[in-house]
């Protein structure tokens, strides 16, 4: 009787020995290639090339659609669509050169027609592309063959490649153009697999991509709005990614957890108090400099971004080579502050509203702000608005004192010489320089022309340059590939994988 | 021989007690608070409860306590606000219908129908998105609310007084509807229109908190318990107590109301009542 007892023993030692040592066998047998992105907004559709909003890039760009050139992590243009492209010695003509082989997800292959066709409707009088003003200096695309797109430009445009390189420009068909807001059809190695409205957007791997073939098989965005949501989804393992995290209190918790890994990149949101340049008081310079004077930036990313964030003095990211560092310009002083606002005839200070739009930096930073500037005199009364309110009455309607809000857009100095843009700043010695810009293609020059407009609009205190949103990636320790740093609005997959 | 007295109720007794503390609280932060409400101190960020700050800091390094007090100010002034407003005209506009009869009854029914048809937040939250956010605003919008309920209620137990004989009797000797209506109607419907008052209140001190939490109601840098809740979610995790005084603050006044409307109600109870009607 022992005997058998020890056998059965020893048969069932030797099987949980067995299975265990099976276990992380059939863990790396199976590789996880799933993905779930957080992310804060629903897209309003996803169709890049119609509208602005930054949620659509954000699920589509570099995935889904493909524009002829990339921008890679490092803001460099590289090879999208166009394998190889050449620029006339004169700045005027664009050769590309097609990736054979590229198809649309409905199966049709990809030619210069395609290419011909995008760009015409991005410059067409009804397009409803929201960054036209990248597609108006093309004069003609013409199509030699069906793998060459030959684009003349009506004048040299320094920045041209780099904006046929966002998500305004990726390449559509003219059988899907019409349809692409519901159901998308590009040439990326992701097709749209389903849409939850309100949740989720699914993307799979496309199987007859041209391309390498990218690790993951499918790719869920999902939409959670609430801050504190987000937190109880990474801890609860429900969502792998989030490339834009804003619950800074929380890194602390997340940095020492060793589930998570915190990326921390540099992004291109320049925060600012937005100052509505034609209203009085704010329409004399004294009174923007002595805001300037009364905010003190330490204490601001302190106590609203919970340390995490660089200052800045004009309105450029500062990982770019044309960043002046002009924070020393208006050191915080509030007796300064005083004296500017007493000899702009206001020794007592006066009454503004101050709009903020819904994010965490924005709500927090104007709490602060209205703090700060109420002890120069400046007596701010705050309203929170939404975002559809905020750019139909600020944006659109140029109807506010001030507000807070950042600005995403990679390399957007040039609003500041926008007619009726909302600042309703008007610099004919900004304007100049930014006709040089048009034509100056070498770099180094160039560079040195943004930093003139930087100083220009620092001078002027156009409105309270704040800080740069930083750019922070919570995720599981295992994910790797995300980007680090953002150039621009796009959450890339095609190079992301588990360890 | 007098009647025995009966005991006030258990609810009345606790519910004045805390609606009597939130309001002392309110008044007393008309004259002293802790520290001012609205000084930030972002290197005195989130501090526990301590001898300095008794109930710690908030995320701009705020003394929580001074932000409750004057919290409570804000919450008992918006709700008394909305209340008078429904006072001010449901009740007579609830008399008038009981007295006229017919259409004049048949169109409060349908306005107050049509309120109802919108939950009082839901329909806050449409006038402040018109109108802008604000006090004032969600005054009004939580207002309109209890004109419809206060008329309402005030149009059925009107309704019930005027059935009775001492009307009757008052209308056969001559007295026209309008004195009716003020010497013997409204003194038979006011404990009703008191204890409904009490309730809705305590409902005007919740939708305000919900309507501040949404960033509708009162805006920064003025405390409000429901902003301060708002705040506190991102910090679950890490400052959890952040969002425990706020929400017992909201949680207490709005007991104590309700409570003080159910002692109000078994007080007023006409099955113990003596007296002329009894």
């Amino acid at each position: 009787m022992p005997v058998t007892t020890w056998r059965i023993a020893g048969a069932l030692a030797g099987a949980v020995t067995a299975a265990l040592a099976l276990l992380p066998v059939a863990a790396t047998a199976q590789p996880r290639n799933e993905l779930v992105v957080g992310m804060q907004l629903e897209p309003p559709h996803l169709d890049p090339t119609g509208s602005a909003a930054a949620a659509i890039d954000e699920i589509v760009y570099a995935n889904l659609f493909e524009p002829l050139v990339r921008v890679d992590q490092s803001g460099a243009v590289v090879p999208g669509l166009a394998e190889r492209w050449s620029v006339s010695p004169d700045g005027l003509t664009y050769r590309f050169e097609l990736r054979r082989g590229a198809k649309f997800h409905d199966g049709t292959a990809l030619d210069s027609g395609d290419v011909k066709f995008t760009l015409d409707r991005a410059r067409a009088a009804d397009s409803t592309n929201a960054q036209k003003a990248y597609f108006t200096p093309i004069a003609n695309v013409e199509t030699p063959d069906p793998h060459t797109a030959v684009v003349t430009l009506s004048r040299p445009d320094g920045l041209f490649l780099f904006h046929m390189g966002m998500g305004d420009s990726v390449i559509v068909a003219p059988e899907s153009a019409a349809t692409n807001k519901q159901k998308p059809v590009g040439t990326g190695p992701f097709k749209l697999d389903r849409w939850a409205a309100g949740d989720r957007v699914v993307l799979v791997r496309n199987p007859d991509y041209d391309g390498p073939k990218p690790a993951l098989e499918r790719v869920t965005f999902r939409f959670i709005n609430d801050p504190a949501v987000q937190v109880a989804s990474l801890l609860s393992g429900d969502v792998d990614t989030i490339p834009q995290f804003g619950v800074y209190e929380q890194l602390g918790q997340f940095r020492s957890d060793p589930r998570f890994t915190v990326m921390e990149g540099t992004g291109e949101g320049e925060a600012i108090l937005a100052t509505n340049n034609a209203r009085k008081p704010f329409d004399d310079v004294r009174v923007r400099r002595a805001m300037a004077h009364a905010i003190d930036r330490k204490t601001l990313i302190e106590g609203a971004m919970f340390g995490t964030a660089k200052p800045i003095g004009t309105h450029f990211a500062p990982h770019h080579p044309a960043y002046v560092d002009l924070t020393g310009l208006y050191p915080y002083d509030v007796a300064k502050a005083k004296a500017l606002l007493a000899e702009a005839g206001h020794p007592n200070g006066f009454e503004a509203t101050l709009r903020l739009p819904p994010p965490i930096y924005a709500r927090r930073s104007g709490e602060l702000v209205a703090a700060m500037l109420a002890e120069a005199g400046i007596r701010l009364k705050i309203e929170n608005v939404e975002w559809a309110q905020w750019l139909e009455k600020v944006y659109r309607g140029k109807d506010y004192d001030l507000t807070i809000v950042a600005h995403t857009e990679p390399l957007d100095i040039g609003i500041y010489g926008r007619d009726n843009y909302y600042f309703n700043y008007d610099s004919p010695r900004f304007k100049a320089i930014d006709q040089q810009l048009e034509t100056v293609q070498e770099e180094g020059k160039r560079n040195e022309l943004y930093a003139q407009q930087e100083r220009i609009i620092a001078e002027d205190a156009v409105n309270g340059f704040l800080f740069v949103i930083p750019q922070i990636t919570v995720q599981k320790a295992g994910v790797q590939g995300m980007w680090k740093n953002r150039p621009l609005q796009s959450t890339d997959v095609t190079g992301v994988s588990w360890k | 021989m007098t009647a025995p007295r009966r005991p006030l109720p258990v609810s009345l007794i606790l519910g004045a007690a805390l609606t009597g503390l939130v309001l002392a609280v309110a008044l007393l932060s008309l004259l002293w608070t802790p520290f001012p409400a609205e000084q930030v101190r972002v290197i005195a960020r989130l501090r526990p409860p301590g001898p300095v700050n008794w109930l710690g800091t908030d995320h701009f390094g705020r003394d929580v306590l001074s932000m409750i007090m004057v919290g409570a100010r804000n919450s008992l002034a918006v709700g008394a606000a909305a209340v008078g407003i429904g006072l001010a005209l449901g009740v007579p506009l609830g008399l008038l219908a009981a007295a006229v009869g017919r259409w004049g009854d048949e169109a409060v029914g349908r306005f107050a129908d049509l309120v109802f048809a919108f939950p009082a937040v839901l329909t806050a939250i449409l006038l402040t998105a018109l109108a802008g956010p604000g006090a004032v605003n969600a005054i009004v919008a939580l207002g309109v609310f209890n004109i419809a309920v206060l008329a309402r209620v005030t149009r059925g137990a009107a309704r019930q007084v005027w059935r009775r004989e001492f009307v009757r009797a008052a209308l056969a000797l001559g007295r026209d509807p309008a004195s009716v209506t003020l010497v013997h109607v409204l003194p038979n419907v006011a404990g009703v229109v008191a204890v409904q008052a009490t309730v809705l209140y305590a409902v005007a001190i919740l939708n305000e908190a919900a309507l501040s939490y949404l960033g509708l109601g009162i805006q920064p840098p003025s405390p409000s318990w429901g902003k301060m809740l708002n705040d506190a979610q991102t910090f679950l995790f890490t400052a959890p107590l952040q969002a425990v005084f706020p929400g017992a603050a909201v949680a207490v006044s709005v007991l104590g109301l309700n409570l003080l409307g159910d002692g109000l109600r078994d007080l007023l109870d006409p099955r113990h009542r003596t007296g002329p009607l009894g």
